[in-house]
Parts: C-alpha cells; sequence; structure tokens
C-alpha cells in the first residue's frame, strides 16, 4: 500500500481503490448476498412480503427431494427426487467431461510444451485460440448442426461406411451435451496442462529414459506426478464451468437430457420463484465445492500447488 | 563389467552445422576417458550420441563392440549424469535411486536394500528417506552418481557434473569420482570445459575444438606435448611468438620472429613455414645476464600474486607481451616493476605448432 502510494501518487491509488471496490462489492457480493438471503424465504405474493408468512427457513433448499420419479439404471429400478436425480446426472456427466477433456488435453500439452519445434508453437497455440474468438452461442449452434440428422457427422460417417442409418445425436440422451461442452472448455483443461508440463526440466524426462524406463513409465512417474497442480486446476474448472453451464445443455440438450442448470432457470424463468431458484443455485454451488474438494483430498492436491 | 566405446568416423550435423566432424577414438574398458574442449565445440554431442538421445549423421558407435544404432537409451548400457543433475524432485532419495530398478521390475524391499548399499558407497548412509530439496549441490552429486551406477552400467557419461560446486568441494568431489571409478571398474567418459578437472582425473584426454577432436593422449602428454595451437593454449597458460621457421634438423628448429630468432622443438606443420612459438610462463626463466640462446629483453610490467606463484608481466620493445611465472618458494627474488631483464627459455621447452584442425 504504502509502495502504490509512492508510486502512483494518492489521486490514483484512491481511484484503483474505490473501482475494485465498486466491483467486488456492488457487482459481485451485494447481488449475491441478496439472492443468498432471498434463498431462505418463501415465495410470496408481493402483498405478503415482509408480512408475517416470510420467515427464514431451509423449506426452498429441501425442495429438490420432492417429487420422485422411478428409475433404472443397470438394471435396477430405484425411486428417487428428479432433482437429485437430475443433480447426480450433472455431476456424472461433468465428470466424464472433465475426463474426456482430460484424456484430449494431455497428450496435446505434452506434444506442446516438448515436442512440438518451439518456433511453430506460437502458430499452434493461435489455431486454438481462434474458435475461442467465436461466441459460445454460435459455436453451440455449429454443433448443433454437425450432429443434427442430415448434418456432415453422419454423412461422414456413411460415406465412410462406418454406419448405415443416420444416427440422431442430439436425441441420444447427453450425448449432445458432453460433445459441446468438451468442445466449450477443453482449452481451459489444456493451458494449465501445458503450463504444468512445459515447466518440467526435460533433463528429467530424459534422465528417466536413460535410466530404462519405457515411455508410459516416464509419463506415469515423472511427468503427471510434475503436472498434478496444473492437471488438478485444469479439472477444477472445466468441471465447474460445465456443472455450471447453461448455454450449451439448452442448445444441445435432447428430451431426455436434463441440467441442474436448467432446473434452476425453470424455476427463475417459468415458475417465477427466484426464491427457490437461488436456494438450488446456492445448492449447486456448494455441492460442487464439496465434490471438488474431495476429489481434490483424494489426489493429494493442495489449494496452494493450484495457485502456484 | 565395464565396455569399452569405440567411435568411428562419427558425424553430426544439426542442420547446415556440424557439431561434430570425423570423430574417431577408441576408449578401452574400464577407462576414466575425458572430452575437454571449450562450449560449444561438439564434446556433449559426443555424448548425447553415445547414450542415444542423437543418432549420429554419419559413423559408427560400439559399445562394448556392438554397434548401437538405431538404439534409445533406454535400451544401452550406458548411465548418463546430466550436468544439472536431473534428480527427480518428486521422490525420495532412495526411489531417486532405484528408479532405473523400479523399471526393471525389481520388487520394493530389494530396491530399497541396492538403494542403502549405493548410498553407502557415495557416502550418504542413512539418506534414502530425505528429499532432493533437503540436500546440499554436493550430496545432490553424490545421490546422481548412485542412481546412475544403480542400474549397473558398463558405461557411465557425466556431462560437467561438477560446474555447479564451489572450489573447494569440486576438488573433494574431484577426487571422489576418481575413488569411485577405481571401485567400480566401470568406464567413466566426462565432459569439462575444465583443463584442471580433465587434467587431475583421466586416464586419457581427448581435447576438441569446433567440432573436432584435436588430440587424444594422457593427461601429461597434452600439456607437454601439446600437437598444436589451440591444444596448446587451451590447456594451460602460453607466451606465443609468431614467424617462420628458418631451418630444421632432427626435430628441432630455428624459427625467427620480430622479437629475436629462438631455437625450439618442431612440430607437424605439413609444408608450411609461418607458425607460432609456445613457451608456458612456468618454462621460463628471467635474469639479468642473457643465456646464450632464446633470450629477450624485457622491461618488467604488472606483478601479480596468485598464491602458489607469481606471474611476471613483461613487454619487449618490440611489442610483444610476455608473462612469466615464478614458483612462490622464496627461490627466486620477485624483479621490480620497470626493471629490465632478459626472458629466456629452454628450446626443449618450447614447440613451433601448425594452428587448430578445423574445417576450412
Amino acid at each position: 500500500m504504502q509502495d502504490m502510494l509512492r508510486r502512483y501518487g494518492f489521486g490514483l491509488t484512491l481511484a484503483m481503490c474505490l473501482l475494485v471496490t465498486f466491483w467486488l462489492v456492488v457487482l459481485v457480493i451485494v447481488p449475491n448476498i441478496t439472492l443468498f438471503e432471498q434463498s431462505f424465504r418463501p415465495y410470496l405474493p408481493v402483498v405478503e412480503i415482509g408480512g408475517p408468512r416470510d420467515t427464514y427457513s431451509f423449506a426452498n433448499y429441501l425442495k429438490v427431494f420432492d417429487g420422485n420419479v422411478d428409475k433404472s439404471l443397470f438394471g435396477i429400478s430405484f425411486s428417487i427426487p428428479v432433482h437429485v436425480y437430475t443433480f447426480g446426472l450433472t455431476i456424472f456427466y461433468s465428470m466424464l467431461v472433465t475426463l474426456i477433456c482430460f484424456a484430449m488435453a494431455y497428450p496435446l500439452a505434452y506434444y506442446m510444451a516438448k515436442i512440438v519445434n518451439p518456433r511453430s508453437l506460437p502458430t499452434l497455440i493461435l489455431l486454438l485460440f481462434i474458435p475461442l474468438w467465436v461466441s459460445e452461442v454460435l459455436r453451440a449452434f455449429a454443433w448443433w448442426i454437425i450432429l443434427a440428422f442430415k448434418g456432415p457427422l453422419n454423412a461422414l460417417l456413411m460415406g465412410l461406411g462406418l454406419i448405415e442409418d443416420p444416427i440422431r445425436w442430439t436425441n441420444m440422451g447427453y450425448t449432445g451435451v458432453v460433445v459441446g461442452l468438451i468442445y466449450t472448455y477443453v482449452l481451459f483443461m489444456l493451458f494449465p496442462i501445458y503450463n504444468g508440463v512445459q515447466s518440467l526440466d526435460t533433463n528429467q524426462i530424459e534422465a528417466a529414459e536413460d535410466l530404462g524406463a519405457p515411455w508410459w513409465k516416464i509419463h506415469w512417474r515423472i511427468v503427471l506426478p510434475h503436472s498434478k497442480p496444473g492437471i488438478a486446476s485444469g479439472s477444477v474448472m472445466v468441471f465447474m464451468l460445465s456443472a455450471g453451464s447453461l448455454l450449451v445443455p439448452s442448445i444441445l440438450g435432447s428430451t431426455t437430457s436434463q441440467w441442474f442448470t436448467q432446473t434452476i432457470d425453470q424455476w427463475f424463468k417459468d415458475a417465477l420463484d427466484w426464491n427457490t431458484a437461488s436456494a438450488y443455485a446456492f445448492l449447486l454451488l456448494l455441492l460442487c465445492t464439496v465434490f471438488v474438494s474431495v476429489a481434490m483430498w483424494l489426489f493429494k492436491v493442495k489449494l496452494s500447488d493450484i495457485a502456484k | 563389467m565395464s565396455a569399452g566405446i569405440d567411435l568411428e568416423n562419427v558425424c553430426c550435423d544439426f542442420g547446415t552445422f556440424r557439431a561434430v566432424d570425423n570423430a574417431n577414438v577408441s576408449i578401452k574398458p574400464g577407462e576414466f576417458f575425458s572430452f575437454l574442449g571449450p562450449s560449444g565445440c561438439g564434446k556433449t554431442t559426443i555424448l548425447r550420441m553415445v547414450s542415444g538421445f542423437i543418432e549420429p549423421t554419419e559413423g559408427v558407435i560400439r559399445i562394448g563392440g556392438k554397434d548401437v544404432k538405431g538404439q534409445r537409451p533406454n535400451q544401452r548400457p550406458t548411465a548418463l549424469i546430466f550436468q544439472n543433475l536431473a534428480l527427480f524432485p518428486l521422490m525420495p532419495i532412495w526411489e531417486n535411486i532405484s528408479f532405473g530398478l523400479e523399471v526393471r521390475g525389481v520388487d520394493k524391499a530389494t530396491r530399497r536394500a541396492k538403494a542403502e548399499e549405493l548410498l553407502k558407497l557415495v557416502d550418504l548412509p542413512g539418506a534414502g528417506d530425505k528429499m532432493v530439496s533437503q540436500l546440499s549441490g554436493g550430496q545432490k552429486q553424490r545421490v546422481a552418481i548412485a542412481r546412475a551406477l544403480a542400474v549397473e552400467p558398463s558405461v557411465m557419461l557425466l556431462d560437467e557434473p561438477l560446474s555447479a560446486l564451489d572450489l573447494k568441494l569440486r576438488q573433494h568431489m574431484r577426487a571422489e569420482l576418481r575413488a569411485i571409478q577405481r571401485r567400480t571398474g566401470v568406464t567413466f567418459i566426462y565432459i569439462t570445459h575444465d583443463q584442471g578437472e580433465a587434467l587431475a582425473m583421466s586416464d586419457r584426454v581427448g581435447v576438441m575444438s569446433q567440432g573436432r577432436i584435436q588430440q587424444i593422449a594422457d593427461p601429461r602428454e597434452i600439456y607437454n606435448n601439446p600437437v598444436n595451437g589451440f591444444v596448446a593454449s587451451f590447456v594451460g597458460e602460453n607466451n606465443i611468438f609468431e614467424g617462420e621457421v628458418q631451418t630444421a634438423a632432427s626435430g628441432m628448429a630455428s624459427f625467427s620472429t620480430p622479437h629475436g630468432t629462438f631455437r625450439a622443438r618442431l612440430g607437424d606443420l605439413g609444408d608450411k613455414k609461418h607458425a607460432k612459438l609456445y613457451v608456458r610462463p612456468e618454462h621460463t626463466l628471467l635474469s639479468t645476464a642473457a643465456t646464450v640462446e632464446n633470450a629477450v629483453l624485457v622491461t618488467i610490467g604488472d606483478v601479480s600474486f596468485e598464491g602458489n606463484f607469481i606471474a611476471v608481466h613483461a613487454s619487449t620493445e618490440s611489442g610483444a607481451h610476455l608473462t612469466s611465472e615464478i614458483r612462490n618458494d622464496g627461490s627466486a627474488t620477485v624483479p621490480e616493476k620497470g626493471a629490465r631483464m632478459f626472458m629466456s627459455f629452454d628450446p626443449a621447452r618450447a614447440s613451433i605448432l601448425p594452428d587448430a584442425n578445423v574445417r576450412a
């Protein structure tokens, strides 16, 4: 602070502090606190707000346990609250997206960090970035076209003779959603891993090879442990973004895919019940955070490792 | 089990740059062989070709008599010690050392026992559970050696492993390395730009410049009988006179320079007459009276005290700058600055040599 004052003078320092405070308080903290407070209050007609029925309770949060549906998975039939089921599937498919993103990003990150000629690296990074300049909505719709019944993917697969009849990709449960989410968020996995692998001393890879290690052993014992913090931060980002995505599931979702954010959206926009909607939103945030913490504990990653 | 290494006409090109040019050397099993040269002379490239990280563009490399063309580093019986050691920071010391055994499928108890045994060999008993970051520079050095020895290589390749250590530790580790080499009997190929290291440790030294091996000989031969000007001036200090060979007979020649005519041993100049005469500062004598031959009148300049010797810088009237070294044992009086004296040298201790062997 002393340093800032000396360097920028009083006026500029004050202006910067005020702007940061404005952003943090007015644009982040206040809206969230408002919704958080609302989430504990019932959805009431305007005249009753502040009245005797307007009391704090967990009722909105407990609504996730309402309305059982009968489902069967792996041959086991069970009855489960519909929103819990949606939440479970959202977590499961977000994990699947994270896993596939990792499987795709790790080899590419390793290639970029250790194999490719450093002179062609900027071109490669540019090629990876260009799709990011296109709006997320357009990219989702692009995939909608690609996956369409008479779209290019089916045409290609049939042309190659891999399938005989076109497949309704966007009507196969979560297929469209998973594909869309991977495409949207894979770079969030790629760059942290790239940073991790890139900081590994190439001599260590060579030393391991010189000591007789086959390629998979080098990755398992040297490269993966070293890039664990990068993998962890990439995974957290992809997982959280996927679980919190609304756009991709609403464009690429099928009749049988329901994302938890869509449920929240329905509470907001269809039921106009902002109180329950906020409760669901905070529930998603809380449970995802818990889930990520548990995963980090399981993989022995500390928050401070990721911050690096 | 140690193996010999033969390089036959080995060349290595990086694009249009020839890093190693026609290297021929035969290293005997159990030998301590050093490649000595300035940075960029191709010595590390030779090491990386032997270990398998680079394939030679031309030529054959044999380890233990077998051509190793196409073999990856993990298939060769060599162990490389990297300049920065490249220890694995996320593994404890014992896992570092036994990594080579781990990849060979040795069980944990045996690996642990082997690691402890090697830690004793490198004088670090009980350090197995420490992490790499807890060790000092010299200790890391020993761990790197132990890790390389664990795979029982036929050949150890060392890429300037002592360059990061301070002087005292470096001298200590020199002796240590030499002792470990004798104890294990493994062939050592040592890369360095430090002539002191190369001379003190090696059975034989290969001096390199600009991708070419200039001379292969034992350390004394390298120092006392360099084959060319590069070897003479890279290994040790020299006073250099440029001039022409006048008459030559039975290995000695008379050599005329702008600073006088001298007699010295004649190196292999081919058909050239123009060459340089090299004489080491410790082989010169300063006296008040001129000797019969090889004496120049000089004016004493700066006198610098180096500890074990005193370097006397002097210049001739014809403009040559010369240095003479006096042992700091009280046997000679240190001349005063500005004094006029004769600097002389024994013809048998001076050589007329061609320039370095480089590509035209």
